[in-house]
Protein backbone atom coordinates (compact mmCIF):
# COMPACT_ATOMS: atom_id res chain seq x y z
CA UNK A 1 0.00 0.00 0.00
CA UNK A 2 2.72 2.77 -1.03
CA UNK A 3 1.31 6.17 -1.55
CA UNK A 4 3.19 9.38 -2.64
CA UNK A 5 3.99 10.71 0.61
CA UNK A 6 4.87 14.45 -1.47
CA UNK A 7 2.01 16.12 0.12
CA UNK A 8 2.41 15.28 4.00
CA UNK A 9 6.14 16.62 3.12
CA UNK A 10 5.12 19.73 1.88
CA UNK A 11 2.48 20.88 4.69
CA UNK A 12 5.23 19.77 7.17
CA UNK A 13 7.80 21.58 5.38
CA UNK A 14 5.85 24.98 4.86
CA UNK A 15 4.46 24.34 8.66
CA UNK A 16 7.98 24.20 10.01
CA UNK A 17 8.66 27.58 7.55
CA UNK A 18 6.51 29.16 9.25
CA UNK A 19 7.72 29.10 12.34
CA UNK A 20 11.12 29.11 12.24
CA UNK A 21 11.73 32.02 10.32
CA UNK A 22 9.61 34.10 13.04
CA UNK A 23 12.74 32.75 14.87
CA UNK A 24 15.49 33.68 12.90
CA UNK A 25 14.65 36.71 11.84
CA UNK A 26 13.89 37.49 15.75
CA UNK A 27 17.61 36.46 16.49
CA UNK A 28 19.02 38.08 13.29
CA UNK A 29 17.58 41.15 14.44
CA UNK A 30 18.38 40.79 18.33
CA UNK A 31 22.30 40.73 16.97
CA UNK A 32 22.40 43.91 14.57
CA UNK A 33 22.71 46.41 17.45
CA UNK A 34 26.24 47.53 17.11
CA UNK A 35 26.03 48.72 13.58
CA UNK A 36 28.03 46.26 11.04
CA UNK A 37 28.97 43.02 13.28
CA UNK A 38 26.72 40.77 14.72
CA UNK A 39 27.46 41.30 18.25
CA UNK A 40 25.40 40.00 21.55
CA UNK A 41 25.37 43.81 22.45
CA UNK A 42 21.77 43.91 23.20
CA UNK A 43 21.32 40.68 25.47
CA UNK A 44 24.57 42.33 27.57
CA UNK A 45 22.32 46.01 27.58
CA UNK A 46 19.03 43.73 28.39
CA UNK A 47 20.83 41.44 31.32
CA UNK A 48 22.42 44.45 32.68
CA UNK A 49 19.11 46.97 32.61
CA UNK A 50 18.32 46.78 36.86
CA UNK A 51 14.32 47.02 35.93
CA UNK A 52 14.59 44.01 33.45
CA UNK A 53 16.20 41.87 36.59
CA UNK A 54 13.57 43.64 38.91
CA UNK A 55 10.27 42.95 36.82
CA UNK A 56 11.81 39.24 36.27
CA UNK A 57 12.45 38.60 39.70
CA UNK A 58 8.76 39.99 40.99
CA UNK A 59 7.00 37.92 37.76
CA UNK A 60 9.03 34.84 38.91
CA UNK A 61 8.18 35.36 43.00
CA UNK A 62 4.52 35.68 42.03
CA UNK A 63 4.26 32.91 39.60
CA UNK A 64 6.18 30.79 42.47
CA UNK A 65 3.34 32.09 45.20
CA UNK A 66 0.80 31.42 42.23
CA UNK A 67 2.10 27.64 41.64
CA UNK A 68 1.78 27.00 45.65
CA UNK A 69 -1.49 28.67 45.83
CA UNK A 70 -2.34 27.18 43.24
CA UNK A 71 -1.51 23.27 44.38
CA UNK A 72 -2.88 24.31 47.51
CA UNK A 73 -6.35 24.21 46.01
CA UNK A 74 -6.26 21.84 43.57
CA UNK A 75 -5.09 18.89 44.73
CA UNK A 76 -7.43 18.36 47.88
CA UNK A 77 -10.29 19.22 45.73
CA UNK A 78 -9.17 16.90 43.07
CA UNK A 79 -8.39 14.34 45.54
CA UNK A 80 -11.70 14.38 47.49
CA UNK A 81 -13.91 15.09 44.30
CA UNK A 82 -12.48 11.69 43.15
CA UNK A 83 -12.70 9.73 46.09
CA UNK A 84 -15.09 10.82 47.73
CA UNK A 85 -17.74 13.39 45.99
CA UNK A 86 -17.53 12.33 42.73
CA UNK A 87 -21.09 14.29 42.49
CA UNK A 88 -19.30 17.35 42.71
CA UNK A 89 -17.12 16.13 39.51
CA UNK A 90 -19.22 18.33 37.04
CA UNK A 91 -19.27 21.57 38.97
CA UNK A 92 -15.70 21.43 39.84
CA UNK A 93 -14.95 20.71 36.24
CA UNK A 94 -17.54 23.63 34.60
CA UNK A 95 -15.35 25.99 37.40
CA UNK A 96 -12.27 25.43 36.20
CA UNK A 97 -13.16 26.08 32.92
CA UNK A 98 -14.35 29.16 33.53
CA UNK A 99 -11.20 31.34 32.99
CA UNK A 100 -10.97 30.02 29.42
CA UNK A 101 -14.73 31.42 28.91
CA UNK A 102 -13.61 34.70 30.35
CA UNK A 103 -11.21 36.59 28.79
CA UNK A 104 -8.50 37.68 31.45
CA UNK A 105 -8.78 40.95 31.15
CA UNK A 106 -12.68 40.71 31.74
CA UNK A 107 -11.48 39.10 34.92
CA UNK A 108 -9.26 41.69 36.24
CA UNK A 109 -12.09 44.53 35.29
CA UNK A 110 -14.07 42.68 37.78
CA UNK A 111 -11.42 42.26 40.41
CA UNK A 112 -10.77 46.30 39.87
CA UNK A 113 -14.99 46.40 40.50
CA UNK A 114 -14.76 44.33 43.66
CA UNK A 115 -11.64 44.93 45.51
CA UNK A 116 -11.60 48.74 44.73
CA UNK A 117 -10.47 51.14 47.37
CA UNK A 118 -14.02 51.98 48.06
CA UNK A 119 -15.03 48.31 48.65
CA UNK A 120 -15.49 45.90 51.55
CA UNK A 121 -11.84 44.31 51.22
CA UNK A 122 -9.99 47.29 49.59
CA UNK A 123 -6.96 44.79 48.26
CA UNK A 124 -5.70 47.25 45.89
CA UNK A 125 -5.13 49.72 48.65
CA UNK A 126 -1.94 48.72 49.72
CA UNK A 127 1.16 47.19 47.15
CA UNK A 128 1.36 43.90 49.29
CA UNK A 129 -2.64 43.70 48.83
CA UNK A 130 -2.71 44.05 44.78
CA UNK A 131 0.80 41.97 45.10
CA UNK A 132 -1.67 39.03 46.72
CA UNK A 133 -4.65 40.12 44.03
CA UNK A 134 -2.39 39.34 41.29
CA UNK A 135 -0.92 36.17 43.04
CA UNK A 136 -4.83 35.18 43.21
CA UNK A 137 -5.79 36.01 39.59
CA UNK A 138 -2.58 33.98 38.36
CA UNK A 139 -4.00 30.90 40.13
CA UNK A 140 -7.31 31.84 38.15
CA UNK A 141 -5.30 31.72 34.55
CA UNK A 142 -3.54 28.18 35.32
CA UNK A 143 -6.23 26.92 37.00
CA UNK A 144 -7.79 24.90 33.99
CA UNK A 145 -4.20 23.43 33.58
CA UNK A 146 -3.36 22.61 36.75
CA UNK A 147 -6.55 21.16 37.29
CA UNK A 148 -6.30 19.28 34.30
CA UNK A 149 -2.55 17.76 35.36
CA UNK A 150 -3.47 16.93 38.55
CA UNK A 151 -6.55 15.25 37.70
CA UNK A 152 -5.00 13.14 35.47
CA UNK A 153 -2.09 12.43 37.66
CA UNK A 154 -4.45 11.22 40.72
CA UNK A 155 -6.37 8.58 38.00
CA UNK A 156 -3.33 7.39 36.96
CA UNK A 157 -2.73 5.96 40.32
CA UNK A 158 -5.00 4.10 42.89
CA UNK A 159 -5.89 6.39 45.23
CA UNK A 160 -8.85 4.49 46.77
CA UNK A 161 -5.78 1.61 47.80
CA UNK A 162 -3.38 4.29 48.78
CA UNK A 163 -5.88 5.92 50.93
CA UNK A 164 -7.02 3.03 52.67
CA UNK A 165 -3.51 1.52 53.77
CA UNK A 166 -2.27 4.97 54.75
CA UNK A 167 -6.10 5.05 57.04
CA UNK A 168 -5.70 1.15 58.05
CA UNK A 169 -1.94 2.66 59.69
CA UNK A 170 -3.51 5.35 61.75
CA UNK A 171 -2.42 8.35 59.26
CA UNK A 172 -3.90 11.60 59.83
CA UNK A 173 -6.06 13.33 56.49
CA UNK A 174 -3.70 16.15 55.90
CA UNK A 175 -0.90 13.53 56.04
CA UNK A 176 -2.36 11.30 53.91
CA UNK A 177 -2.98 14.27 51.61
CA UNK A 178 0.42 15.45 51.72
CA UNK A 179 2.81 12.28 52.51
CA UNK A 180 0.72 10.12 50.48
CA UNK A 181 -1.00 11.67 47.93
CA UNK A 182 1.10 14.42 46.90
CA UNK A 183 4.37 12.10 46.69
CA UNK A 184 2.56 10.16 43.60
CA UNK A 185 1.21 12.79 41.95
CA UNK A 186 4.55 14.89 42.25
CA UNK A 187 5.30 14.63 37.81
CA UNK A 188 1.28 15.89 37.36
CA UNK A 189 1.98 18.59 39.75
CA UNK A 190 5.28 19.73 38.32
CA UNK A 191 3.91 19.32 34.77
CA UNK A 192 1.19 22.16 35.76
CA UNK A 193 3.62 24.06 38.23
CA UNK A 194 5.78 24.68 34.33
CA UNK A 195 2.76 25.31 32.76
CA UNK A 196 1.77 27.88 35.46
CA UNK A 197 5.10 29.67 35.30
CA UNK A 198 5.40 29.77 31.21
CA UNK A 199 2.20 31.48 31.32
CA UNK A 200 2.28 33.43 34.08
CA UNK A 201 6.30 34.70 33.68
CA UNK A 202 5.21 37.50 30.60
CA UNK A 203 1.79 37.71 31.18
CA UNK A 204 0.85 41.57 30.46
CA UNK A 205 -2.75 42.57 30.74
CA UNK A 206 -3.37 41.84 34.87
CA UNK A 207 -0.13 42.94 35.58
CA UNK A 208 -0.55 46.11 33.90
CA UNK A 209 -4.15 47.00 35.11
CA UNK A 210 -3.27 45.97 38.43
CA UNK A 211 -0.22 48.84 37.97
CA UNK A 212 2.59 46.33 39.41
CA UNK A 213 6.23 46.31 38.27
CA UNK A 214 6.07 42.38 36.12
CA UNK A 215 7.55 41.47 33.75
CA UNK A 216 5.28 41.99 30.99
CA UNK A 217 4.78 45.04 31.57
CA UNK A 218 8.50 45.81 31.59
CA UNK A 219 8.47 43.98 27.96
CA UNK A 220 5.93 46.08 26.77
CA UNK A 221 7.46 49.46 27.63
CA UNK A 222 10.75 48.57 26.30
CA UNK A 223 8.83 47.54 23.01
CA UNK A 224 7.17 50.53 22.71
CA UNK A 225 10.52 52.44 23.27
CA UNK A 226 13.95 50.49 21.89
CA UNK A 227 14.72 48.94 18.67
CA UNK A 228 16.99 46.10 19.78
CA UNK A 229 16.25 44.43 22.71
CA UNK A 230 12.71 43.59 22.09
CA UNK A 231 14.26 41.40 19.73
CA UNK A 232 16.94 39.94 22.38
CA UNK A 233 13.68 40.22 25.17
CA UNK A 234 11.87 37.65 22.25
CA UNK A 235 14.30 35.13 22.37
CA UNK A 236 14.66 35.20 25.74
CA UNK A 237 11.12 35.02 26.17
CA UNK A 238 11.02 31.55 23.85
CA UNK A 239 13.90 29.94 25.71
CA UNK A 240 11.96 30.42 28.76
CA UNK A 241 8.93 28.91 27.56
CA UNK A 242 10.67 25.71 25.96
CA UNK A 243 12.08 25.15 29.00
CA UNK A 244 9.46 25.04 31.47
CA UNK A 245 8.09 23.05 28.62
CA UNK A 246 10.95 20.88 27.81
CA UNK A 247 11.13 19.74 31.71
CA UNK A 248 7.53 18.96 31.40
CA UNK A 249 8.68 16.23 28.80
CA UNK A 250 11.87 15.25 30.51
CA UNK A 251 9.60 14.54 34.00
CA UNK A 252 6.51 12.86 31.87
CA UNK A 253 8.85 10.82 29.81
CA UNK A 254 10.82 10.06 32.85
CA UNK A 255 7.14 8.45 34.26
CA UNK A 256 6.25 6.94 31.40
CA UNK A 257 9.99 4.45 31.51
CA UNK A 258 9.46 4.21 35.27
CA UNK A 259 6.12 2.46 34.20
CA UNK A 260 7.11 0.67 31.73
CA UNK A 261 10.17 -1.18 33.52
CA UNK B 1 -28.91 -6.59 51.69
CA UNK B 2 -30.18 -3.34 52.04
CA UNK B 3 -31.00 -3.53 54.86
CA UNK B 4 -27.32 -4.73 55.76
CA UNK B 5 -26.04 -1.70 54.44
CA UNK B 6 -28.44 0.85 55.82
CA UNK B 7 -27.38 -0.95 59.17
CA UNK B 8 -23.55 -0.21 58.68
CA UNK B 9 -24.54 3.27 57.48
CA UNK B 10 -26.23 4.24 60.85
CA UNK B 11 -23.83 2.27 62.73
CA UNK B 12 -21.02 3.79 61.69
CA UNK B 13 -22.25 7.30 60.43
CA UNK B 14 -19.95 8.79 57.39
CA UNK B 15 -17.76 12.07 58.38
CA UNK B 16 -19.38 14.27 55.08
CA UNK B 17 -19.12 16.98 56.94
CA UNK B 18 -15.36 16.66 57.02
CA UNK B 19 -15.46 15.60 53.05
CA UNK B 20 -17.34 18.82 52.27
CA UNK B 21 -14.99 20.94 54.24
CA UNK B 22 -12.24 19.85 51.65
CA UNK B 23 -13.79 21.53 49.07
CA UNK B 24 -14.23 24.67 50.58
CA UNK B 25 -11.63 26.56 49.95
CA UNK B 26 -11.62 25.40 46.17
CA UNK B 27 -15.10 26.79 46.17
CA UNK B 28 -14.07 30.31 48.04
CA UNK B 29 -11.68 30.70 45.89
CA UNK B 30 -13.65 30.02 43.24
CA UNK B 31 -16.36 32.46 44.42
CA UNK B 32 -14.46 35.32 45.32
CA UNK B 33 -11.48 35.18 42.12
CA UNK B 34 -13.99 34.02 39.26
CA UNK B 35 -17.71 33.62 39.99
CA UNK B 36 -18.50 37.14 42.30
CA UNK B 37 -16.31 39.18 39.98
CA UNK B 38 -17.78 37.97 36.92
CA UNK B 39 -21.47 38.32 38.03
CA UNK B 40 -20.28 41.78 39.38
CA UNK B 41 -19.66 43.04 35.81
CA UNK B 42 -22.83 41.32 34.45
CA UNK B 43 -24.90 43.10 37.25
CA UNK B 44 -22.98 46.27 36.44
CA UNK B 45 -24.30 46.09 33.00
CA UNK B 46 -27.54 46.83 34.00
CA UNK B 47 -27.16 49.48 36.19
CA UNK B 48 -27.06 53.36 36.20
CA UNK B 49 -24.31 55.22 38.62
CA UNK B 50 -26.37 55.38 41.28
CA UNK B 51 -27.49 51.61 41.22
CA UNK B 52 -30.93 51.63 39.65
CA UNK B 53 -32.23 48.92 37.25
CA UNK B 54 -31.18 49.87 33.85
CA UNK B 55 -31.75 48.58 29.88
CA UNK B 56 -29.71 52.04 28.87
CA UNK B 57 -25.57 50.40 28.86
CA UNK B 58 -26.86 48.05 26.70
CA UNK B 59 -28.59 50.56 24.18
CA UNK B 60 -25.14 52.67 24.43
CA UNK B 61 -23.32 49.78 23.05
CA UNK B 62 -24.82 50.57 19.59
CA UNK B 63 -21.77 53.41 18.73
CA UNK B 64 -20.08 53.29 15.52
CA UNK B 65 -16.83 52.70 17.35
CA UNK B 66 -18.04 50.01 20.06
CA UNK B 67 -19.64 48.17 17.05
CA UNK B 68 -16.79 48.60 14.55
CA UNK B 69 -14.32 47.23 17.68
CA UNK B 70 -16.79 44.22 18.20
CA UNK B 71 -16.93 43.81 14.43
CA UNK B 72 -12.95 43.90 13.57
CA UNK B 73 -12.43 41.76 16.95
CA UNK B 74 -14.76 38.91 15.43
CA UNK B 75 -13.02 39.07 12.31
CA UNK B 76 -9.76 38.83 13.49
CA UNK B 77 -10.45 35.79 15.63
CA UNK B 78 -12.80 34.22 12.54
CA UNK B 79 -10.24 34.99 10.32
CA UNK B 80 -6.66 33.23 12.53
CA UNK B 81 -9.25 30.28 13.89
CA UNK B 82 -10.32 29.17 10.29
CA UNK B 83 -6.82 29.76 9.18
CA UNK B 84 -5.08 27.89 12.15
CA UNK B 85 -8.02 25.21 12.07
CA UNK B 86 -7.35 24.35 8.35
CA UNK B 87 -3.62 24.61 8.37
CA UNK B 88 -3.66 23.14 12.03
CA UNK B 89 -5.48 20.48 10.24
CA UNK B 90 -3.08 19.71 7.80
CA UNK B 91 -0.30 19.32 9.94
CA UNK B 92 -1.41 17.10 11.76
CA UNK B 93 -3.03 14.82 9.86
CA UNK B 94 0.64 14.90 7.74
CA UNK B 95 2.41 14.27 11.21
CA UNK B 96 -0.39 11.18 12.16
CA UNK B 97 -1.76 9.62 9.10
CA UNK B 98 1.44 11.12 6.53
CA UNK B 99 3.67 7.84 6.33
CA UNK B 100 6.19 10.77 7.50
CA UNK B 101 9.34 9.17 10.04
CA UNK B 102 8.73 8.76 13.56
CA UNK B 103 10.62 11.33 14.90
CA UNK B 104 8.66 14.16 12.84
CA UNK B 105 5.55 13.62 15.48
CA UNK B 106 6.84 13.78 18.88
CA UNK B 107 8.82 16.82 17.63
CA UNK B 108 6.22 18.22 16.31
CA UNK B 109 3.86 18.44 19.36
CA UNK B 110 6.63 19.43 21.88
CA UNK B 111 7.41 22.39 19.29
CA UNK B 112 3.65 22.92 19.60
CA UNK B 113 3.15 23.04 23.15
CA UNK B 114 5.78 25.45 22.91
CA UNK B 115 4.79 28.05 20.05
CA UNK B 116 0.94 27.23 21.34
CA UNK B 117 2.24 29.23 24.88
CA UNK B 118 4.50 31.57 22.90
CA UNK B 119 2.10 34.35 22.92
CA UNK B 120 1.38 37.78 24.05
CA UNK B 121 4.28 40.47 23.81
CA UNK B 122 7.38 38.58 23.02
CA UNK B 123 4.98 36.98 20.00
CA UNK B 124 4.89 40.91 19.04
CA UNK B 125 8.58 41.20 19.04
CA UNK B 126 9.20 38.41 17.07
CA UNK B 127 7.09 39.60 14.55
CA UNK B 128 7.65 42.94 14.22
CA UNK B 129 11.65 41.46 13.66
CA UNK B 130 9.84 39.71 10.77
CA UNK B 131 7.83 41.70 9.17
CA UNK B 132 8.05 45.14 10.29
CA UNK B 133 9.56 47.57 8.09
CA UNK B 134 12.54 47.02 8.91
CA UNK B 135 12.06 42.89 9.35
CA UNK B 136 14.72 40.40 8.07
CA UNK B 137 11.65 38.95 5.72
CA UNK B 138 10.85 42.31 4.43
CA UNK B 139 14.45 43.02 4.00
CA UNK B 140 15.12 39.72 2.01
CA UNK B 141 11.85 39.92 0.07
CA UNK B 142 13.21 43.87 -1.14
CA UNK B 143 16.60 43.04 -1.91
CA UNK B 144 16.12 39.50 -3.52
CA UNK B 145 12.53 39.63 -5.32
CA UNK B 146 12.56 43.38 -5.48
CA UNK B 147 9.34 43.42 -3.64
CA UNK B 148 8.55 45.81 -1.10
CA UNK B 149 5.61 44.08 0.32
CA UNK B 150 4.84 47.20 2.45
CA UNK B 151 4.41 48.93 -1.32
CA UNK B 152 1.59 46.65 -1.81
CA UNK B 153 -0.60 47.64 0.77
CA UNK B 154 1.16 45.32 3.68
CA UNK B 155 1.03 46.53 6.74
CA UNK B 156 1.92 44.15 10.36
CA UNK B 157 -0.16 46.37 12.21
CA UNK B 158 -3.57 46.14 10.51
CA UNK B 159 -6.06 43.31 9.97
CA UNK B 160 -3.81 41.24 8.16
CA UNK B 161 -1.03 41.71 10.10
CA UNK B 162 -2.22 40.91 13.41
CA UNK B 163 -4.21 37.53 11.83
CA UNK B 164 -1.05 36.93 10.62
CA UNK B 165 0.66 36.71 13.75
CA UNK B 166 -2.21 35.29 15.90
CA UNK B 167 -1.82 31.83 13.21
CA UNK B 168 1.16 31.71 15.17
CA UNK B 169 -0.35 30.39 18.55
CA UNK B 170 -3.61 29.25 16.79
CA UNK B 171 -1.96 26.58 14.12
CA UNK B 172 -0.02 24.89 17.25
CA UNK B 173 -2.88 24.74 19.64
CA UNK B 174 -4.93 23.06 16.26
CA UNK B 175 -2.33 20.85 15.86
CA UNK B 176 -2.59 19.89 19.83
CA UNK B 177 -6.03 18.89 19.52
CA UNK B 178 -6.74 17.69 16.60
CA UNK B 179 -3.65 15.02 16.59
CA UNK B 180 -5.67 12.74 19.22
CA UNK B 181 -8.63 12.69 17.29
CA UNK B 182 -6.96 11.59 13.88
CA UNK B 183 -5.49 9.33 16.09
CA UNK B 184 -9.17 8.13 16.78
CA UNK B 185 -9.94 7.62 13.13
CA UNK B 186 -9.48 3.65 13.16
CA UNK B 187 -7.56 1.93 10.13
CA UNK B 188 -10.62 -1.01 9.91
CA UNK B 189 -13.34 1.99 9.09
CA UNK B 190 -10.89 3.05 5.88
CA UNK B 191 -10.24 -0.58 5.25
CA UNK B 192 -14.04 -1.34 5.70
CA UNK B 193 -14.90 1.03 3.18
CA UNK B 194 -12.17 0.48 1.03
CA UNK B 195 -13.31 -3.20 0.43
CA UNK B 196 -16.64 -1.93 0.16
CA UNK B 197 -15.71 -0.06 -3.48
CA UNK B 198 -15.04 3.40 -1.57
CA UNK B 199 -12.97 6.24 -3.25
CA UNK B 200 -10.94 7.84 -0.77
CA UNK B 201 -13.23 10.89 -1.64
CA UNK B 202 -15.93 9.07 -0.43
CA UNK B 203 -14.01 7.64 2.58
CA UNK B 204 -13.36 11.17 3.66
CA UNK B 205 -17.36 12.99 2.74
CA UNK B 206 -19.12 9.74 4.29
CA UNK B 207 -16.60 8.06 7.09
CA UNK B 208 -13.99 10.70 8.13
CA UNK B 209 -15.47 13.94 8.00
CA UNK B 210 -19.12 13.12 10.27
CA UNK B 211 -16.70 11.66 12.83
CA UNK B 212 -14.26 14.21 12.72
CA UNK B 213 -16.88 17.30 12.07
CA UNK B 214 -17.40 17.77 15.90
CA UNK B 215 -13.75 17.79 16.68
CA UNK B 216 -13.45 19.88 13.66
CA UNK B 217 -15.75 22.85 14.67
CA UNK B 218 -15.30 22.83 18.38
CA UNK B 219 -11.69 23.03 17.56
CA UNK B 220 -12.45 26.06 15.42
CA UNK B 221 -15.04 27.58 18.53
CA UNK B 222 -11.78 27.03 21.02
CA UNK B 223 -9.45 28.73 18.70
CA UNK B 224 -11.74 31.68 18.28
CA UNK B 225 -12.50 32.38 21.80
CA UNK B 226 -8.66 32.21 22.19
CA UNK B 227 -8.13 34.69 19.99
CA UNK B 228 -11.15 37.08 20.78
CA UNK B 229 -10.09 37.27 24.38
CA UNK B 230 -6.34 37.68 23.61
CA UNK B 231 -4.71 41.49 23.92
CA UNK B 232 -1.17 41.26 24.98
CA UNK B 233 -0.13 40.82 21.24
CA UNK B 234 -2.53 43.69 19.75
CA UNK B 235 -1.49 46.10 21.97
CA UNK B 236 2.16 45.65 21.62
CA UNK B 237 2.31 45.29 17.95
CA UNK B 238 -0.18 48.33 17.44
CA UNK B 239 -0.55 50.54 20.61
CA UNK B 240 -3.99 51.46 20.73
CA UNK B 241 -4.59 52.32 16.98
CA UNK B 242 -5.76 49.46 16.35
CA UNK B 243 -9.92 48.96 17.13
CA UNK B 244 -10.14 46.02 18.83
CA UNK B 245 -13.00 45.70 21.53
CA UNK B 246 -10.35 43.99 24.08
CA UNK B 247 -8.14 47.22 23.11
CA UNK B 248 -11.18 49.64 23.56
CA UNK B 249 -11.94 48.07 26.89
CA UNK B 250 -8.64 48.62 28.28
CA UNK B 251 -8.18 51.75 27.57
CA UNK B 252 -11.66 51.78 29.11
CA UNK B 253 -10.25 50.52 32.14
CA UNK B 254 -7.21 52.53 32.16
CA UNK B 255 -8.15 55.94 31.48
CA UNK B 256 -12.28 55.58 30.96
CA UNK B 257 -12.19 56.96 28.06
CA UNK B 258 -15.84 56.34 26.91
CA UNK B 259 -16.82 58.60 30.22
CA UNK B 260 -19.09 56.30 31.72
CA UNK B 261 -17.70 52.90 33.53
CA UNK B 262 -20.93 51.16 33.26
CA UNK B 263 -20.54 51.01 29.55
CA UNK B 264 -16.97 49.30 30.39
CA UNK B 265 -19.20 46.89 32.24
CA UNK B 266 -21.40 46.27 29.06
CA UNK B 267 -18.83 45.86 26.84
CA UNK B 268 -17.45 43.07 29.43
CA UNK B 269 -20.60 42.28 29.22
CA UNK B 270 -20.94 41.47 25.35
CA UNK B 271 -17.29 39.49 25.66
CA UNK B 272 -18.32 36.98 28.10
CA UNK B 273 -21.77 36.21 25.81
CA UNK B 274 -19.29 36.16 23.18
CA UNK B 275 -16.21 33.76 24.55
CA UNK B 276 -19.13 32.03 26.37
CA UNK B 277 -20.95 30.83 23.51
CA UNK B 278 -18.05 29.42 21.44
CA UNK B 279 -16.97 28.09 24.61
CA UNK B 280 -19.90 26.61 25.75
CA UNK B 281 -20.21 24.98 21.60
CA UNK B 282 -16.79 24.27 21.76
CA UNK B 283 -17.75 21.79 25.08
CA UNK B 284 -20.82 20.53 23.86
CA UNK B 285 -19.54 19.13 20.87
CA UNK B 286 -16.71 17.57 22.33
CA UNK B 287 -18.15 15.33 24.08
CA UNK B 288 -20.32 14.29 21.35
CA UNK B 289 -16.74 13.46 19.62
CA UNK B 290 -15.76 11.98 22.49
CA UNK B 291 -18.43 9.09 21.68
CA UNK B 292 -15.63 7.78 18.53
CA UNK B 293 -12.64 8.27 20.66
CA UNK B 294 -12.83 5.52 22.73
Amino acid sequence: MKRPVIGPWITIILGTLYFLVPLIATFEFSLRMKRGVYSFEAYRVVFGDPNFQASFTYSAVIAIAAILVGVLIVVPTAYIVQLKLPRLRPLVEFITLLPLVIPAIVLVFGYLRMYNSSSWLPLTNSVRGTDFLLTCAYVTLALPYMYRAVDTGLRAIDIRTLTEAAQSLGSSWPRILFQVILPNVRVAVLSGAFLTFAIVIGEFTMASLLNRPAFGPYLQLIGANRAYEPAALAIIAFIITWACMGLIQLFGGGRQRAARR
Amino acid sequence: MAETAAELARTRPRPVPLTWLGVVPFMLFALMFLIVPATLLMIGAFQDPQGNFTLQNIANLNQPTIIKAYRTSIAISAASAFGGALIGFGIAYAVALGHVPRWIRPTMMTFSGVASNFAGVPLAFAFMATLGRTGLVTALLTSIFGINIYRYGFNLLSFGGLTLTYLYFQIPLMILIMTPAIDGLKREWREASAILGASTWQYWRMVAFPILWPSLLGAFLLLFANAFGAIATAYALTGSSLNIITILLFAQIRGDVLHDPNLGYALALGMILITGLSNGAYIWLRSRSERWMR
